[in-house]
C-alpha cells in the first residue's frame, strides 16, 4: 500500500488552507498537500532526487529534509511526504539541514562516483570528494526508486521492482531474468535521472531489461511510434482495435 | 467447552471449575517453553507419564506441559505444585527418582535443585531462589501455571473476567480512560503510550478499524513475545479483544514470526477455543460487539517488525518501511485506522482491567509504570526471563536475578533494546531501568534484549557485530540507513584489522548523526547506539586499536600476536601441523617460532598446543 500524500495533481481534493511558516515567513497552504510542495509554491527551494510531480513520494533519497517544530524539541522529516499543518514552524536550511544534506549526497557521492547529476549537486552543496568508500566505480543507481514507481503507477504494469536488501539492494525483473511483464515502453529509463537503464534502438528493434521489442512504424509517414507490444497493451486496455494506435500522434 | 451466552453462564462455569478443582492436587508441571523444548521437554514429560502410570498416579497428579518458567539455564524445568519445588536440568531419567520422592514420600530431590554458585546454599522452594524472589510477574505469571492448551486452565485464573468487565460494564471511553492513566506504554520498542494511540486511533474517522498484535520478535536472541503467545495464548487475544472493542475494530490479526510455528499453533488453537465459547465472532457474551482475529504469518525479515513494514507485508508487498506521517492510528492496514501494539503491551490490557489503573500506575517510575520483561542473556549465571518493575536497576537484575557473571568474570558492559541498543558501562550499574533512563545513557528499552558482557568482550567487535547484523537486515530503502551502514561496518572493519584512524572515528561520529536525524525508520535512526555508546564509554578501547594497533581484549584477530614460549614448548610440533601457511619452525623437541610475517593469525596452533605454549598478545 503507498501512501499517496497529495500533490499539485491533485490541487482540488486538498483540505483548507491553514497558516504554517517557513525560514520565518508566515504562508498559507492547503493542509495535507506535502512540505516540498508547499514551500516550492513559496519560492523556498529544497533538493529532491527521488521526488516527482506525477507519482506518489517514497521518500527513499532523504535530500529534501526539513526541520521541523521549536527549538528544542525539532525534528528532522523529509517533506516530500511530511503534510502541510497548521501551526506547523518549518526550516528548510538550517544547519542540520544542511549537514544531513551534504552527509546524504557524500554517502551517494561515495556510491556513484562517475554520476553527473550527484556530482553537480553534491558541488552545490560544497562537497566536491568523499570520504566514503565506493565499492564499484562503474555505479549509477542510487536506489531512487523512480522507474519502479513509473512502471508501476504510471505504465501500470509493475515490471520492475526493488529486489534484496541493504547489502545487494537493486532495481531487478521478477527473477532476474526477462520480464514478461514489460511492455518495453521505456518510461523507466526516461525517467532514471542517472540514465542507469540500458536501451538501444537499432534497426526497428528497441532493446530494454534485456529483452527486444519489435518497432511498430507508422502506417501515414513511417516513423516508429513505439513498440508493437505495446500499442498491443493499449489496444487490451482500451478494448480498440490495435490498428488504431498503428498511427503516430503526429499524423493523426 | 461450552457457548457462553450471558455472563452468568461464563459466571457459573468459572464458579463450578474451581469448585472442582483441589487446590491440594499435585501437579507436575514440565517447562517446554523456548529454552527447554529444545532441551527434551517432551521426552521428560513422557517419562513422568510412563511414571505416573506405573504407580498408578495417574489419575492423582496433574501432569502439564507448559511455558517458560523463567530460569532457563536450568533447563528442563520441572514444578512440582502445590509445594512449588523447582527441579532443574531434569532428564527423563530422573522422572522415576521425582515421582518416587517427591510425590509419593514428599522428599526433595536434593540433586536436582537450585544451588547458588557462590555461597553453595541449596534451594528446592520457587520462593527461596534469589532469581525468582527479585520479580514481579504480571505477564509472566501464569507461564508456570496453566497448560496453554486449555481454556479452562485460562478461565480457572479468572481469565477473560477482564473482558466482560470491558464488554458490559464499561464504556469503550472508560477502557481507554483505564489504560491512558494505567501509563503502560508500549512493549515493543518505543515506548508511545498505549492509551494515548488508542485513542488517536477511535476519534479517527475512516472505517473500519483495525487491531494488530506484533509478534515479529526479530531480534537475534530475545524470546520474551515467544514465551508469552506459546504460554499464556489467550491473554493477548483478550487484550486484543478489549482494545477492539475500545477503538471500535471488528478485525483483529496476530503477525507472528515464521520461525514461531508452535506460537502459531497455540495462537491458532486459542482462537478456536475463543470462537466457540464465543469470546471471538459474533454477539461476543451478548453484548453486540463483533470481533474476529486472524494469524498472519511474517516474511522472516527483522524489519518486517518495524510496524509500517508489518503492513506493508501483511498486505503482500515487500517489507519496506514507509515515512511516517501518516501513522498507522491515521492509514494502517489497507489505508484504515489501525492500532498495532507489541505481544506484552496487549498481554498486560487485561490485568489493568482487572486490577485497574490505578493499581498499575502503581508500579514503576514517573514515565514507565508497570513492569517490563526482559530476556537476560550473555555472560551472566542464571540466564532466562525476567519480569521486574520498571526502575529495577541494572545491578539488581545483573547480580540478584542473574547471579552475577559466569565465572566471576569482571562486569563490562550491558546491552539493552536488541542489536540496535547501545552499551551501557559498569559505571552505570545502578540506573533504574526505564525508558528514558536507558535514553539518557545512550540505549534503549527496545523490547526487552539484555546482552551481558564480560571483559573477554572487545567492545570494536560488538560493535561491528551488531552493525553487521544491521547491515545484513536493513531494508536498503533509505540512503543515510542503507549507505550509512554499509560505511559503518568498513570504518569498524578497518579499525579491527588496524587501519583505522582517529579522523575515522570523528567521521563515524559525524555520519551517526545523519542517520540517527534521517533515516525513515527506526531501524536506521538507532542502528547508531552500538556504535555512538561504544565509542562514548569505551574510546580508550578504539584508540588502542587504532594508536598502538592493540585489541586490548584479545578479540580482535588481526591485531592478536602469536608467539611461542620457548620456555614451555616442548617441540612436540602439534601446532606446525596445524598451521595452514607453514609458518611455523623448528627442530622436533624443540622450542618452535612463528614467523610473523608469514602468520594468517587464524588462533589455530593456539587452539592446537596442549601445553599452553602458544601465547597471545
Ligand atoms: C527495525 C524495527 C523492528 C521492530 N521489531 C519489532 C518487533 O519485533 N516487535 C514489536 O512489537 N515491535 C517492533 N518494532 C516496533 C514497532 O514498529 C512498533 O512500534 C510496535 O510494534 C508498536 O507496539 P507497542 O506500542 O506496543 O510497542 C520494531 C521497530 C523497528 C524500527
Ligand atoms: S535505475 Fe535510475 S530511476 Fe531506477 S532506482 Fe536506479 S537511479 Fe533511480
Ligand atoms: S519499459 Fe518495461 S519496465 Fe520500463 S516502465 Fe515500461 S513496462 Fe516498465
Ligand atoms: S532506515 Fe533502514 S530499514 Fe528503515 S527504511 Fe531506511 S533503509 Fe529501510
Ligand atoms: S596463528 Fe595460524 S597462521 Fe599464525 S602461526 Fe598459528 S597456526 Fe600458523
Ligand atoms: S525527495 Fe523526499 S526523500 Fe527523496
Ligand atoms: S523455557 Fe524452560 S525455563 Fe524458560
Amino acid at each position: 500500500m503507498v501512501w499517496k500524500i497529495s500533490d499539485e495533481t491533485a490541487y482540488d481534493t486538498l483540505g483548507e488552507e491553514v497558516h504554517l511558516t517557513i525560514n520565518g515567513v508566515t504562508i498559507r497552504a492547503p493542509q495535507d498537500q506535502s512540505l516540498l510542495v508547499t514551500a516550492r509554491q513559496n519560492g523556498f527551494e529544497i533538493p529532491t532526487l527521488c521526488y516527482h510531480r506525477d507519482l506518489p513520494s517514497e521518500g527513499h533519497c532523504r535530500l529534501c529534509v526539513v526541520e521541523i517544530g521549536e527549538h528544542p524539541r525539532t525534528q528532522i522529516v523529509n517533506s516530500c511526504t511530511y503534510p502541510t499543518q497548521a501551526g506547523l514552524v518549518v526550516q528548510t536550511h538550517s544547519e542540520t539541514v544542511l549537514q544531513a544534506r551534504r552527509m546524504v549526497l557524500e554517502l551517494l557521492l561515495a556510491r556513484t562516483p562517475k554520476a553527473k547529476l550527484i556530482q553537480e549537486m553534491a558541488a552545490a552543496h560544497g562537497v566536491y570528494e568523499s570520504r566514503f568508500k565506493t565499492d564499484d566505480p562503474e555505479e549509477l543507481c542510487i536506489l531512487c526508486g523512480l522507474c519502479v514507481r513509473t512502471c508501476r503507477e504510471v505504465v501500470g504494469v509493475s515490471a520492475i521492482s526493488m529486489k534484496g536488501r541493504t547489502p545487494d539492494k537493486q532495481v531487478a525483473t521478477p527473477f532476474m531474468e526477462k520480464s514478461s511483464a514489460c511492455i518495453g515502453c521505456g518510461s523507466c529509463a526516461f525517467v532514471c535521472p542517472n540514465n542507469v537503464i540500458p536501451y538501444t534502438e537499432k534497426e526497428g528493434i528497441r532493446t530494454i531489461w534485456g529483452r527486444d521489442f519489435e518497432l511498430q512504424p507508422c502506417n501515414v509517414c513511417g516513423n516508429y511510434i513505439a513498440p508493437k507490444y505495446q500499442l498491443e497493451h493499449w489496444a487490451k486496455i482500451t478494448g480498440d482495435p490495435v490498428e488504431n494506435f498503428f498511427v503516430c500522434k503526429d499524423c493523426r | 467447552m461450552p457457548k457462553f451466552e450471558s455472563i452468568d453462564h461464563l459466571r457459573e462455569y468459572r464458579r463450578q471449575l474451581i469448585a472442582k478443582r483441589d487446590p491440594n492436587q499435585p501437579q507436575v508441571l514440565v517447562c517446554a517453553g523456548p529454552g527447554c523444548l529444545p532441551m527434551g521437554s517432551e521426552e521428560v514429560a513422557a517419562a513422568f507419564r510412563e511414571e505416573l502410570e506405573k504407580n498408578g498416579l495417574a489419575a492423582q497428579v496433574l501432569l502439564k506441559e507448559c511455558g517458560c518458567h523463567g530460569l532457563c539455564a536450568g533447563a528442563v524445568r520441572v514444578l512440582i505444585r502445590p509445594q512449588e519445588i523447582t527441579y532443574q536440568h531434569v532428564t527423563p531419567e530422573d522422572a522415576a527418582e521425582i515421582v518416587e520422592q517427591t510425590l509419593k514420600e514428599g522428599q526433595v530431590v536434593d540433586r536436582l535443585i537450585y544451588e547458588d554458585l557462590h555461597t553453595q546454599e541449596k534451594a528446592a522452594y520457587k520462593g527461596e531462589i534469589p532469581f525468582f524472589k527479585g520479580q514481579m510477574p504480571i505477564v509472566l505469571r501464569k507461564l508456570d501455571v496453566i497448560d496453554p492448551t486449555s481454556l479452562d486452565d485460562y478461565l480457572a485464573l479468572g481469565g477473560y473476567r477482564a473482558l466482560r468487565k470491558a464488554l458490559l460494564e464499561m464504556k469503550p471511553d472508560e477502557i481507554i480512560d483505564a489504560i491512558e492513566k494505567s501509563g503502560l506504554r508500549g512493549r515493543g520498542g518505543g515506548g508511545f503510550p498505549t492509551g494515548r494511540k488508542w485513542r488517536i486511533c477511535q476519534d479517527a474517522l475512516d472505517e473500519p478499524k483495525f487491531i494488530i498484535c506484533n509478534g515479529d520478535e526479530g531480534d537475534p536472541g530475545a524470546f520474551m513475545d515467544r514465551a508469552v503467545m506459546e504460554g499464556d495464548p489467550h491473554a493477548v487475544l483478550e487484550g486484543m479483544i478489549i482494545g477492539a472493542r475500545a477503538i471500535g475494530a471488528s478485525k483483529g490479526y496476530i503477525y507472528v514470526r515464521h520461525e514461531y510455528p508452535l506460537a502459531v499453533g497455540r495462537l491458532q488453537l486459542a482462537i478456536q477455543q475463543a470462537q466457540e465459547s464465543g469470546f471471538l465472532g459474533k454477539n461476543i457474551l451478548r453484548s453486540g460487539f463483533d470481533f474476529d482475529i486472524k494469524i498472519s504469518r511474517g516474511a522472516g525479515a527483522f524489519v518486517c517488525g518495524e510496524e509500517t513494514a508489518l503492513i506493508h507485508s501483511m498486505e503482500g508487498f515487500i517489507g519496506e518501511p514507509r515515512p511516517r506521517p501518516p501513522y498507522p492510528v491515521q492509514a494502517g492496514l489497507f489505508g484504515k485506522p489501525t492500532v498495532i501494539n507489541n505481544v506484552e503491551t496487549w498481554a498486560n490490557v487485561p490485568e489493568i482491567i482487572n486490577l485497574g489503573a490505578d493499581w498499575y500506575a502503581g508500579i514503576g517510575t514517573e514515565n514507565s509504570k508497570g513492569t517490563k520483561v526482559f530476556s537476560l542473556v550473555g555472560a551472566v549465571n542464571q540466564t532466562g526471563l525476567v519480569e521486574v518493575p520498571m526502575g529495577t536497576t541494572l545491578r539488581q537484575i545483573v547480580y540478584d536475578l542473574g547471579g552475577g557473571l559466569r565465572q566471576d568474570r569482571e562486569f563490562k558492559a550491558v546491552q539493552t533494546g536488541g542489536p540496535s541498543g547501545g552499551c551501557i558501562p559498569g559505571q552505570f550499574l545502578d540506573l533504574p531501568v526505564d525508558y528514558d533512563s536507558l535514553q539518557s545513557v545512550g540505549s534503549i528499552m527496545g523490547s526487552g534484549g539484555m546482552i551481558v558482557m564480560d571483559t573477554s568482550s572487545c567492545m570494536v567487535d560488538v560493535a561491528r557485530y551488531f552493525i553487521n547484523f544491521l547491515y545484513q537486515e536493513s531494508c536498503g530503502k533509505c540512503t543515510p540507513c542503507r549507505e550509512g551502514l554499509k560505511n559503518l561496518l568498513f570504518l569498524l572493519d578497518e579499525i579491527i584489522h588496524g587501519r583505522g584512524t582517529e579522523e575515522q572515528l570523528a567521521l563515524m561520529e559525524e555520519l551517526c548523526g545523519t542517520m540517527a536525524a534521517a533515516s525513515i525508520c527506526g531501524l536506521g535512526k538507532s542502528a547508531v547506539n552500538p556504535v555512538l555508546s561504544t565509542m562514548k564509554y569505551f574510546r580508550e578501547e578504539y584508540l588502542a586499536h587504532i594508536r598502538e594497533k592493540k585489541c586490548p581484549a584479545l578479540v580482535c584477530r588481526p591485531l592478536l600476536k602469536y608467539t611461542v614460549d620457548p620456555e614451555t614448548c616442548t617441540g612436540c610440533l602439534a601446532c606446525v601441523r596445524e598451521c595452514p601457511v607453514g609458518a611455523i619452525s623448528g627442530k622436533k623437541k624443540m622450542a618452535q617460532e612463528i614467523d610473523q610475517e608469514l602468520c594468517v593469525k587464524c588462533g589455530l596452533c593456539y587452539e592446537a598446543c596442549q601445553f599452553d605454549a602458544v601465547k597471545i598478545e
